[in-house]
């Protein structure tokens, strides 16, 4: 399978990845390999096999709806970039 | 001139009423400081693991059952990838190609009579966060407090040809989810949101027309005038010649019209897959069963009934059973009282409606019972005060609790009915206009009113004008 190196880069500006040209290239053809050694599953026929969704064989994992308080707000703003104590502070976006 | 049929379709978020968040133990109060609600699951942490909140299933499976959807017996939920900094982890968790609930219908009632509009899919997500933009300080201000809030999003089928009816549909969703007290519906605050798409077709024609997105609608007024608007200005396009553009508009509130979202409109590449943090929700029959029996009474239901039982015509039914509060109060009143349930009705719904109306109160917010209600009424209905002067009460009767026999004694409001009592004054009020009453006896009804309050006068109006007036047509006839 065939990644076009335009394609490479639309991926990696939706994953917001600054790629130089010469690793455009280089991506485009490997992920073409790791496609094509992909495609070789679809040899197999799986018309009456469900999808599978996890590889975990257990299900449905709940949580009674308590509220719990783990961390203060400083202690979740201390990895912020920048804060003023109260909110994330990060370049503006509108 | 062409004529144009409206293609509506609705998307509404409504955001469940849990304690806490979905993915975590945050709480989900509203109006908390911001980024105090947050945690290492929420604020999207390297390594952290989201674990469901369970009334998070049941109110969703909940909701699937009351519209008469089919409940997928398992669910995934997959990551919805874009970037935004009031989305932490770089991607919504959310649900894709096997969503919760699928297949359901809501029934709605507008003037063209009844309808029923199909409900595509309900599915269980997570809120994103908030952010206040500063253009002076050149940054935005981002709180998480609301990122991983729980919501279901309901997807309807493009059924809707109207803004009535898109309204109609809305009101009706939002009184079931009301009923189950999944929701506050609260639409100023967000927790119930909606998006319209809307496209116009020749009548007649089978393919759908270009659709745009409205979204910034905060109220039920608010929906039904951005898509009225928006079927204007699209029939203007064509009719012009001009095509309609797929796009996302804005509602602007002020101007009443919708204009097209600010910034580029990137084509969305969500690149959805399965979360693999999450295993895939298998539900158990027994909990379904459980949840079924669980339902409330829903308003469809109700207004049957009450239309059966309290006889009441279809309009009040409607209006009394649109709001589960509503509708327990008057059914309290209606069994606590003697007067008929219609009397009852008229009360909830005129000066009831009124009262809270003018206060911004809610029956929630008022310590008068229904039955201190049904006790007001029945002093009307039993001739004991005048309607007027229960109207009078009726604030202190609901909203502080009053005693309505005990106001009516206190505050002297007791009509006089004893025809006894009556008589004298009448009889002294006839001697006093000669003249008038010669004029009634010669047929001149004009002049029964200048009698009848000269009778009033002379009892401070607590007469029981029905027995004043039958008195005095007996005496002059």
């Amino acid at each position: 399978m065939k990644i076009s190196p335009e394609e490479v880069a639309r991926v990696a500006r939706l994953a917001r990845l600054d790629l130089s040209e010469d690793k455009v290239e280089l991506f485009s053809g490997q992920l073409g390999d790791i496609l094509d050694y992909m495609d070789k599953l679809g040899q197999v026929d799986t018309r009456d096999v469900e999808p599978l969704y996890s590889p975990v064989e257990h299900v449905t994992v709940l949580r009674p709806d308590e509220t719990a308080k783990e961390y203060s707000r400083e202690e979740i703003l201390s990895n912020a970039p920048e804060t003023d104590g109260n909110h994330f502070i990060v370049p503006r976006i509108v | 001139m062409a004529q144009y049929e409206a293609v509506i379709g609705l998307e509404v978020h409504a955001q469940l009423k849990t304690k806490s968040k979905l993915f975590c133990s945050c709480s989900t109060r509203f109006g908390n400081e911001p980024n105090e609600n947050v945690c290492p699951v929420c604020s999207g942490m390297p390594g952290v693991l989201p674990v469901m909140n369970e009334k998070v299933l049941e109110y969703a499976a909940k909701l699937g059952l009351a519209l008469d959807c089919e409940i997928n017996r398992k669910s995934v939920f997959a990551r919805k990838n874009y970037f935004y900094p009031d989305l932490p982890k770089g991607y919504q968790t959310s649900q894709f190609d096997l969503p919760i609930c699928e297949h359901g219908k809501v029934e709605i009632e507008t003037s063209k009579g009844r309808k029923t509009i199909g409900v595509t899919r309900i599915h269980m997500e997570e809120d994103a966060g908030k952010s206040i933009h500063s253009a002076s300080e050149n940054v935005s201000f981002v709180d998480l407090n609301r990122a991983c809030v729980p919501l279901v999003e309901i997807v309807s089928e493009p059924d809707m040809r109207s803004a009535e009816e898109a309204v109609a549909y809305l009101k009706s969703l939002h009184s079931i989810l009301r009923y189950l007290d999944i929701c506050d519906g609260n639409m100023e605050q967000g927790s119930f949101r909606c998006d319209a798409n809307v496209s116009i077709r020749p009548l007649g024609q089978e393919a759908f027309g270009t659709r745009t997105e409205l979204k910034n609608m905060n109220s039920f007024r608010h929906v039904q005038k951005a898509i009225e608007y928006e079927i204007e200005r699209q029939i203007d396009l064509v009719e012009d010649g001009d095509a309609v553009t797929q796009e996302t508009r804005l509602y602007n509130a002020d101007k009443g019209t919708t204009h097209p979202m600010r910034g580029k409109e990137e084509a969305h590449d969500y690149r959805y897959f399965p979360c693999p943090d999450l295993v895939p929700l298998v539900l158990d029959e027994a909990w379904i069963e459980r949840w079924q029996a669980e339902l409330p009474e829903l308003p469809e239901a109700r207004r049957e009934r009450f239309l059966r039982e309290y006889a009441l015509g279809e309009d009040a039914a409607v209006q009394l059973t649109a709001e589960r509060e509503t509708a327990d109060f008057f059914e309290a009143a209606a069994r606590a009282g003697q007067s008929k349930a219609r009397k009852i009705a008229n009360w909830v719904m005129v000066d009831v409606a009124h009262l809270l109306n003018d206060s911004g109160l809610t029956l929630a917010d008022c310590s008068g019972t229904p039955e201190s209600l049904a006790a007001l009424v029945d002093l009307v209905e039993g001739g004991t005060v005048s309607a007027k002067s229960a109207k009078d009460i009726l604030s202190e009767v609901l909203r502080h609790g009053a005693d309505p026999k005990k106001l009516v004694q206190e505050k002297g409001l007791v009509q006089e009915s004893d025809t006894g009592a009556l008589e004298g004054i009448i009889d002294a009020v006839i001697a006093e206009n000669p003249d008038e009453a010669e004029r009634v006896r010669g047929g001149d009804k004009k002049v029964v009113g200048f009698l009848m309050g000269q009778i009033m006068r002379k009892t401070q109006g607590k007469a029981n004008p029905g027995v004043v007036s039958k008195m005095l047509a007996k005496k002059l006839s």
